[in-house]
Formats: structure tokens, C-alpha cells, sequence
């Protein structure tokens, strides 16, 4: 994965001093600050430098604004973090109800509505549907802010309207991507379990339906969790399009600004931290899904 | 209005909130924090970075770290008037009151600086800090010396050589050769405090707490989201002392999120709003300022072996091929149609016989003329990102560009790069290898043509090939090379003014490029924002800028509350109107907002959101 990291950042063209520096920067300064960040070195002595230095938390220094790496990724990711639990918990929960709706009036007129609002959901692109909200609820309403935290400008999360207030948009432009996915998954469980055996000899046995949709739920769980993982796994990562039309700022405003500027350690630390916890996190639902449905473990 | 009793109105209200009241408190409630955030006079910016500029001395991030950090918080010995919208923006003294050279030695210069001005931590400036901050950026093994800061300034001050103290505030500056540039140069290095950096220790540190003798003090700043300034009362020029009480600096590298930040108003002032997006701006009442200033947008040929640019038919033909007008109208007016290398007007425009503008039979007649046809149309290759700092709107005026150049017998190409690629390739001349593999003979990079060297040197003088300037093209000219050296050593304005002059007559008369437009720099401004005027340079004064609303227009008088206000209440009234009719007040309520965040009271909305009526016209 560390390779992956640090080939995909120097396979691009371009360099973080075309960037930083004057186009007509003299060459022996330009040379000089290349030794200074070690970018004068062979790529695979950089890399064991580098990994070396990972290995033990040091993800180095950004080359633009000679900060240290972690100190951008932390907070960035806490930020993204805020954004993408808000955005999990509205998509999975709509996902859910729309999703467990369209699978119980299996091929009625309902069904019908909440597909295609899933479809819609899973097709619509959510930065375009971004800048839709931004022209209805901030140009035109001016209900809610359209960029930022908040007014301030301050990038640290506290617990206050105002805060509240900056995550709506990007939250529910964030959610619809999920919402459609979920909603997709659950249905087909909830359909699927439905025509099950173990459904109608619930039935015979006298259930009322509220009782066998909750075995249906049950039923159901592990599949959609798996899928819930996987969407909240892309969301913590930071959505570049989104961060960067609201100008929020987590991971992937801060990926975003880095692969223009060309930051190499910056990216290659973003990068990184953000696929371990891509990995920790399948991790955690494999185990909850074993949790779940003890048939797994096996 | 429709008249109606107070009672009723009351009574109105009272059923509307029992209703209502915790949707109407949670929408007061989420308009306060802007409200709270205009106490005092704040101009908020919208920069079109995507981070802060460097804050220690020489900033990053092009032009714009310069305008929005370096004259910001920082002076240098010379600086630009930036006054006036009227002429092209000229040197003004700055920490230097006046400037000479040694008549016996025409490599030395003396510089006289201003006495009594202080740095922002309280230390005096003398002649000790700039030859300090000389070494700063140039002695390697000066601890305060700062790679970066080298990096970012060497190619500006080329010609500076020594710096010395002669007395606490004379200095002289030896020079590498004649220069006649020093004050140009000067003009772009800017004086950090000594005293402080060796208070705090180290350059991270003195980002922390940066302190320069600029018009603006630091105040603080938030990576990536935001840097606030407030005034320095005590700058030495009194006429600039900033008259908002606060000004804050925000990255949004996004033009459509800048343009929602205005609309929305959660900014005041906007860098480069999209052309499209101006009458949208313009239809809700924001004002769009613009000018002329010294940038150009235009082919950089190739002039190596086989180039087809060589051709000067192929280059005049070229630049009589674009409907400059039109691509004018395309970018919604906010251009100038070039006719030079410099902007129409320009001190140094001087007289070229090229007359350019749209003339295609006449360049089809030169095309031919040099054996293309349309049957046999020259292919050229040009290199172009899709976006980046003073590139305007580049790939639809490439566009338009290859539409105009193929009714004159030219198949344009475009290698699409993106902005940083761009840069990279651009750092490597003609004749390299990626560019000779591509088959690219020419490039789109807009410049700076302000002072001599960013205007001329950098682009037409051999020596200055890229990378050790900006003559991507490699043209090698004897004339340049021989005229612009004698410009250097021209110390007499007036002459000078004549030498460059005849260089730009030149360069236009052997069309050396082909040039399309000037940019006009637009910037967005909130209607309460006042005072500012847009200098005819890529640099901009932030000190006159004022907020009308508070310092100018009279504050509307406070409504009066329904019954007496109870001691210690921080009821605040908050106006209610309807969205088609803003000017129209219907109704006042008030709102505790002292206790809006109190977690003790927020069950209690009753508590926080009382009736206070108010019809205008009829006060209670």
C-alpha cells in the first residue's frame, strides 16, 4: 500500500517547487531547495526515507506551507470525519426506511417511487447537486451558509448552532450517495427474505407482520452492514468534490489542494493514513458482521 | 400599509409564535452569529489561493501573496502607488525616503531611510534590518538565512550585490554591473523585524506572531481557512492607515464557491469572479470593479531550428487572425483586445508600425504568401493548462483562438496540461525533450509586464533562456540583447522611458508573439463596500477600503420593545420582513441572545424569544 502511495504521487507530472516558486527562479536556488526537501535524490532512496520516517509517525514536513504533515491530516480528518457521520447517518437512515419500504411493497407503485428516487440518488452527481443547493439555500433563500465551518472561519468543530448550520448542505449533499446505495441493498434483502421459506412458516405460525419484518431485519443485517462499512469508508476518506465546493475543511479539501500544488509529503501522508483506516474499518465490520450473523464464522 | 391595530398585531404574534416559536427562535438564532460577526467594521476577502501566503517576509503564492501578505504586513525600500485608477501604477518611496546613484560609481547605490517608523512589535527600523534581511535571503550561512524565502525573491532582486549600513539610516547597495532597475527591485524585497525574529528564535516561530512595518498588523491565522489583520495605527504614512477595523483574508480557490460566499454574504470583497457569473453578480446588486494592469495573455512561440514561428508572415498573420472583439464579448467585457506586448496606454507602448487587430484577408495573404494554404494549413502545437493564476478562462479562449486561426490556414493543436504541469514544463526551454517528443512549439503562460526586467528582460534577452528567466521561445536577438543592456544602465528617466519604448515598438513590429487580450482583473464588491480603487497594477490597496453601513450611513433606530426591556435582559431585536419586499419591516421580535446558547435555558424558548412588536410608522 506504501508503494501505491508513493508511486501515484510521482507518477503525475509536474513538481511542488513549479508551484511554490517563480517561474523564472534562478536554477542553483531552485537546486538548492530541491537538497533542502531531499527531492534531489533517487525515488527509491526517497521512498525508504520516507517509510522509514512513516514507521515511526513522522510523515514529514509540507513542502508548500512547511507545516508538519499530521498537523494538516489530524484536524482535517476529524473534520471529515464530522461531515461523513453526519452523512452516513442521514443516508443509511433514508436508505433504511426507503429501502426496507421499496422491498416490503415489492413491485407495487411505492417500490417503483423509492427505486427510482434511489437511482436518481446513486446517479445524480453530488457536487452538482452541491452547487444546486448552494444556489437554492444560499444565493437564493440565503437560509444557510454556503462554505466553510463557519462564519469565522475558524477549521476547529465545536457544538454550536452556527456549526450545525455549516454542515447542512455539504451533510445532505454528502448523504444522497449513500442513501440511493442503501436503499438499493436493503430492498433487495427485504424482497429476497420475503419470498424465504422461514418467512411463511413465521406466517403459518400466527406472527402478525411487524414480528417477521423483525426477523426479516435480522435477517437482513449483515448484508446491508457490509455495505454500510464500505460507504462509510469512502465518506471518512473526505469527498474531494464535496469539501471543495463547500470549502470544508477536511481530508479532501486538503488532498484536493495538494495534488495542485504538487505537496508530496503531504499527499503521500493523506494518502496513507486515510487507506490504513480504510483498512481498519473493513476490518471492524468483518467483525461485526461475525458478531451479527454468527454463520460467517464459519 | 394596511393599518392594524396594535392589539391585533399582538395578539397576531403571540398565536403565530405559540405555534411557531421553535422554528422562529432556531432561525433567529442561526442569523445571529453574522450579525455578531459585523460588530465592528470587518471586510472579509475572498482570495483566489488555496492557502495562506507565506507571512514571514517574501510571500508565496504568485502576485496575489504579494497583494494580500507582503504590502499587507510588510513595506519594502520602494513601493507602488496604488492611489490612483487612472495611470499605470508608478514607484512611490516607501522605507526609503529617496534613492540616488553614486555619481562617481555607477554601481553603488544610497538609499535614505525613513526615520521613526517602527516594525509591529514595537522595535525601531534602521539600516541594520535591511542589510539583516539582505542576508536573510542571500547569505547561506547567515542563521537567519531562509532557503525558501531566497527562493522566493532571488530572481527580483538580480542585480542587488552587497547591502552595507552607513549609518543607522543610510545604506548602500553595490550592484552586479550597472543597473538602473534597483528601485524596481527593491520593490519586491520586503523588511522583516530583526528584533523580533531573534526574540522568538526561529522562522515557524515568527509565522506565529510575523512583524513587519506594513499598514496591516497580524493578528492570527487558521491554515487553510483564514488570516485576520487588523490596522497598524501607528504607519508611518497616515493617509494609509486602514480604515475597517479588521480584515480577514479567506482562501477559496473555487470561483463558484467565492461567488456564492459573496451572494450569500459571507464575504464582502471577491478576487476573479468567473465572467459568467458577473451579471449574476451584478442583478443582486454587488459592483464589479475593474482595470487595465500590466498582464498579457499570449503565444510564447518556439524560435528554434524549424520552427514554423520563425516565419515573421506566419507570426504576423497569426496576430491578425483573432477577433479580439469577439473574444472580448465571449469573456462578458473583462479584457482589453491586445495591440501590443504591453496594454494599450502603457508608459513604454511607444509607436509600432504592426498595427494589430482583425484583418484575416490580410493575414490569409501572408499565410500564402509563405506557401500555406487552406489545402496545405500549417499545424502548430500549443501548450495550455486549464486553469491557473492570471490564465483567465483559458481553454474556451483557446477555443476560440483555434476557430479564428483555422480561417487562416492554421491547424491548431492543444496539449491540455494541468496548472502545475504547466509550470514545470514551461521551467524547461523549446528544445526539450518533452516538448520536441510532443511536437509543442509554443505555449500560453499570461505574465507580468510591470517593471523592465518582468516586462522585457525576462522574455527577450538570450541570457535570460528558461530556466534562468521567461524566454521559453529561446529567441536570440542581438538588438534586444544590446538594447536592453544599454536600458539598464540608463539612469535618466525620460531616455530610459525612450529606450524601452523602442524595445516594445520592436517586439510588436517582428510580432515576437501573438497576443489576445489583457486581462482586467475583476474583482466583486459587496454594495456597503466603499472606497476602493482599483490601481492600474497587480498590486491593490486594502487601506481606503471602508463599510458603509455603520461609519457612513446613520444606524436605523433601534425598534422599541413591547413593554419595558426587564433588567439585565440582553433582548436583542431581530427585524422580520418578507423575502419579495426586504426594505419593508412587518413585524420585530426579540430575542435573549445571551441565552441562545445556554444550555441551562434552551428548553425554555419562551424564555429566549419574546414578543416585541413594531409596525414602521406606527411605533408602539
Amino acid at each position: 500500500m506504501s508503494v501505491i502511495c508513493f508511486a501515484l504521487v510521482h507518477i503525475g507530472p509536474g513538481d511542488p517547487l513549479s508551484t511554490l516558486l517563480p517561474e523564472d527562479a534562478p536554477q542553483e536556488v531552485v537546486d538548492r531547495l530541491k537538497a533542502e526537501y531531499g527531492l534531489d535524490k533517487p525515488l527509491v532512496v526517497q521512498y525508504v526515507l520516507w517509510l522509514g520516517k512513516a514507521l515511526t509517525g513522522d510523515f514529514g514536513i509540507s513542502i508548500v506551507t512547511s507545516r508538519s504533515v499530521l498537523g494538516e491530516v489530524l484536524p482535517a480528518l476529524v473534520n471529515s470525519l464530522i461531515l461523513a457521520v453526519g452523512g452516513a447517518m442521514l443516508g443509511f437512515i433514508v436508505g433504511m426506511i426507503l429501502g426496507g419500504l421499496a422491498g416490503y411493497f415489492h413491485g407495487r407503485p411505492a417500490d417503483r417511487v423509492f427505486t427510482g428516487m434511489a437511482i436518481t440518488g446513486v446517479s445524480v452527481p453530488h457536487y452538482w447537486l452541491a452547487i444546486v443547493l448552494v444556489i437554492i439555500f444560499s444565493v437564493e433563500l440565503q437560509w444557510l451558509p454556503s462554505l466553510g465551518m463557519n462564519m469565522s472561519g475558524a477549521t476547529d468543530f465545536t457544538f454550536t448552532i452556527e456549526n450545525f448550520r455549516h454542515m447542512v448542505l455539504p451533510v445532505i449533499a454528502l448523504s444522497v450517495i449513500p442513501a440511493g446505495i442503501v436503499t438499493r441493498t436493503v430492498r433487495g434483502a427485504v424482497a429476497e427474505l420475503l419470498n424465504q421459506e422461514f418467512v411463511e412458516a413465521l406466517r403459518s405460525k400466527g406472527m402478525n407482520e411487524r414480528q417477521i419484518l423483525r426477523h426479516v431485519a435480522k435477517n437482513a443485517a449483515p448484508q446491508v452492514m457490509a455495505v454500510m462499512g464500505l460507504q462509510l469508508g469512502y465518506l471518512l476518506g473526505g469527498s474531494i468534490l464535496i469539501e471543495t465546493v463547500f470549502a470544508w475543511p477536511g481530508t479532501g479539501l486538503l488532498l484536493n489542494n495538494a495534488i495542485f500544488s504538487r505537496d508530496i509529503p503531504l499527499l503521500q501522508g493523506t494518502i496513507l493514513i486515510l487507506a490504513l483506516i480504510f483498512v481498519a474499518l473493513n476490518l471492524l465490520i468483518d467483525v461485526a458482521q461475525a458478531t451479527v450473523d454468527p454463520r460467517i464464522k464459519r | 400599509m394596511t393599518q392594524v391595530s396594535r392589539a391585533t398585531l399582538t395578539s397576531l404574534l403571540h398565536r403565530k409564535m405559540r405555534r411557531g416559536i421553535g422554528i422562529a427562535a432556531l432561525a433567529s438564532a442561526m442569523a445571529l452569529p453574522g450579525a455578531q460577526a459585523q460588530a465592528e467594521d470587518v471586510l472579509r476577502v475572498a482570495m483566489t489561493a488555496a492557502d495562506i501566503p507565506i507571512n514571514i517576509g517574501q510571500p508565496d503564492q504568485g502576485f496575489e501573496g504579494f497583494r494580500f501578505m507582503g504590502y499587507m504586513l510588510y513595506d519594502a525600500l520602494v513601493l507602488w502607488d496604488l492611489s490612483k485608477a487612472d495611470e499605470p501604477a508608478g514607484l512611490t518611496p516607501g522605507l526609503a525616503e529617496s534613492w540616488s546613484v553614486d555619481p562617481d560609481n555607477p554601481e553603488r547605490w544610497i538609499f535614505n531611510l525613513r526615520k521613526g517608523v517602527k516594525f509591529h512589535d514595537g522595535s525601531d527600523f534602521t539600516a541594520d534590518d535591511v542589510v539583516w534581511n539582505f542576508e536573510k535571503v542571500t547569505k547561506t550561512d547567515a542563521p537567519q538565512y531562509e532557503p525558501k524565502q531566497a527562493a522566493l525573491v532571488a530572481q527580483r532582486i538580480p542585480a542587488l550585490k552587497e547591502v552595507n549600513k552607513i549609518d543607522d539610516h543610510t545604506i548602500e547597495i553595490l550592484t552586479d554591473g550597472i543597473s538602473a532597475y534597483v528601485p524596481y527591485q527593491v520593490s519586491f524585497w520586503f523588511m522583516s523585524s530583526q528584533e523580533h525574529y531573534e526574540k522568538v528564535g526561529s522562522w515557524a516561530e515568527f509565522a506565529e506572531s510575523p512583524s513587519g512595518t506594513g499598514p496591516w498588523k497580524f493578528v492570527s491565522q487558521t491554515p487553510r481557512a483564514k488570516v485576520e489583520m487588523v490596522p497598524n495605527k501607528d504607519y508611518w504614512n497616515p493617509e494609509r492607515v486602514p480604515k475597517v477595523d479588521r480584515v480577514i483574508l479567506r482562501p477559496i480557490p473555487e470561483a463558484s464557491a467565492r461567488m456564492a460566499a459573496i451572494l450569500s454574504g459571507q464575504v464582502d470583497f471577491v478576487e476573479a469572479p468567473s465572467p459568467d457569473a458577473i451579471p449574476r453578480l451584478q442583478s443582486s446588486g454587488i459592483k464589479i470593479a475593474t482595470n487595465a494592469y500590466p498582464h498579457n495573455w499570449a503565444i510564447k512561440p518556439s524560435r528554434i531550428e524549424g520552427s514554423p514561428w520563425n516565419d515573421i508572415n506566419v507570426r504576423k498573420a497569426a496576430n491578425l487572425c483573432i477577433d479580439r472583439a469577439g473574444m472580448k464579448q465571449m469573456l462578458a467585457g473583462n479584457a482589453i483586445p491586445s495591440e501590443g506586448h504591453l496594454p494599450p496606454g502603457d508608459t513604454w507602448f511607444g509607436e509600432p508600425d504592426f498595427k494589430i487587430g482583425y484583418r484575416p484577408d490580410e493575414a490569409r495573404e501572408l499565410m500564402a504568401a509563405s506557401g500555406h494554404t487552406a489545402d496545405k494549413p500549417l499545424t502548430v502545437k500549443i501548450a495550455i493548462s486549464t486553469s491557473g493564476s492570471g490564465q483567465m478562462q483559458p481553454l474556451p479562449m483557446f477555443e476560440y483562438l483555434q476557430a479564428n486561426l483555422a480561417e487562416c490556414h492554421f491547424d491548431v493543436q492543444a496539449e491540455v496540461m494541468e496548472w502545475n504541469a504547466l509550470l514545470a514544463f514551461g521551467r524547461k526551454p523549446a528544445d526539450s525533450e518533452e516538448a520536441i517528443s510532443k511536437g509543442i512549439n509554443a505555449i500560453v503562460i499570461s505574465h507580468a509586464t510591470q517593471d523592465p526586467y518582468s516586462g522585457f528582460e525576462r522574455f527577450f534577452l538570450s541570457s535570460r533562456i528558461s530556466p534562468a528567466g521567461s524566454n521559453w521561445g529561446m529567441l536570440k536577438d542581438q538588438w534586444y540583447d544590446d538594447t536592453l543592456a544599454k536600458a539598464a544602465k540608463t539612469f535618466e528617466p525620460e531616455v530610459l522611458n525612450e529606450i524601452l519604448s523602442s524595445v516594445h515598438e520592436r517586439v510588436v513590429n517582428e510580432a515576437e508573439w501573438v497576443w489576445v487580450v489583457h486581462d482586467v482583473n475583476p474583482r466583486a464588491l459587496a454594495p456597503h463596500v466603499k472606497g476602493f480603487v482599483q490601481a492600474k497594477s497587480w498590486f491593490q490597496d486594502l487601506t481606503p477600503v471602508y463599510i458603509e453601513r455603520y461609519r457612513h450611513r446613520p444606524r436605523p433606530a433601534a425598534p422599541a420593545l413591547y413593554g419595558a426591556r426587564p433588567a439585565g435582559s440582553t433582548a436583542r431585536p431581530v427585524r422580520l420582513s418578507f423575502p419579495r419586499h426586504p426594505d419593508r419591516i412587518h413585524a420585530v421580535l426579540c430575542v435573549e441572545t445571551a441565552s441562545l446558547l445556554d444550555p441551562d435555558r434552551a428548553g425554555r424558548v419562551g424564555d429566549l424569544f419574546r414578543p416585541c412588536a413594531y409596525w414602521p410608522g406606527r411605533p408602539p
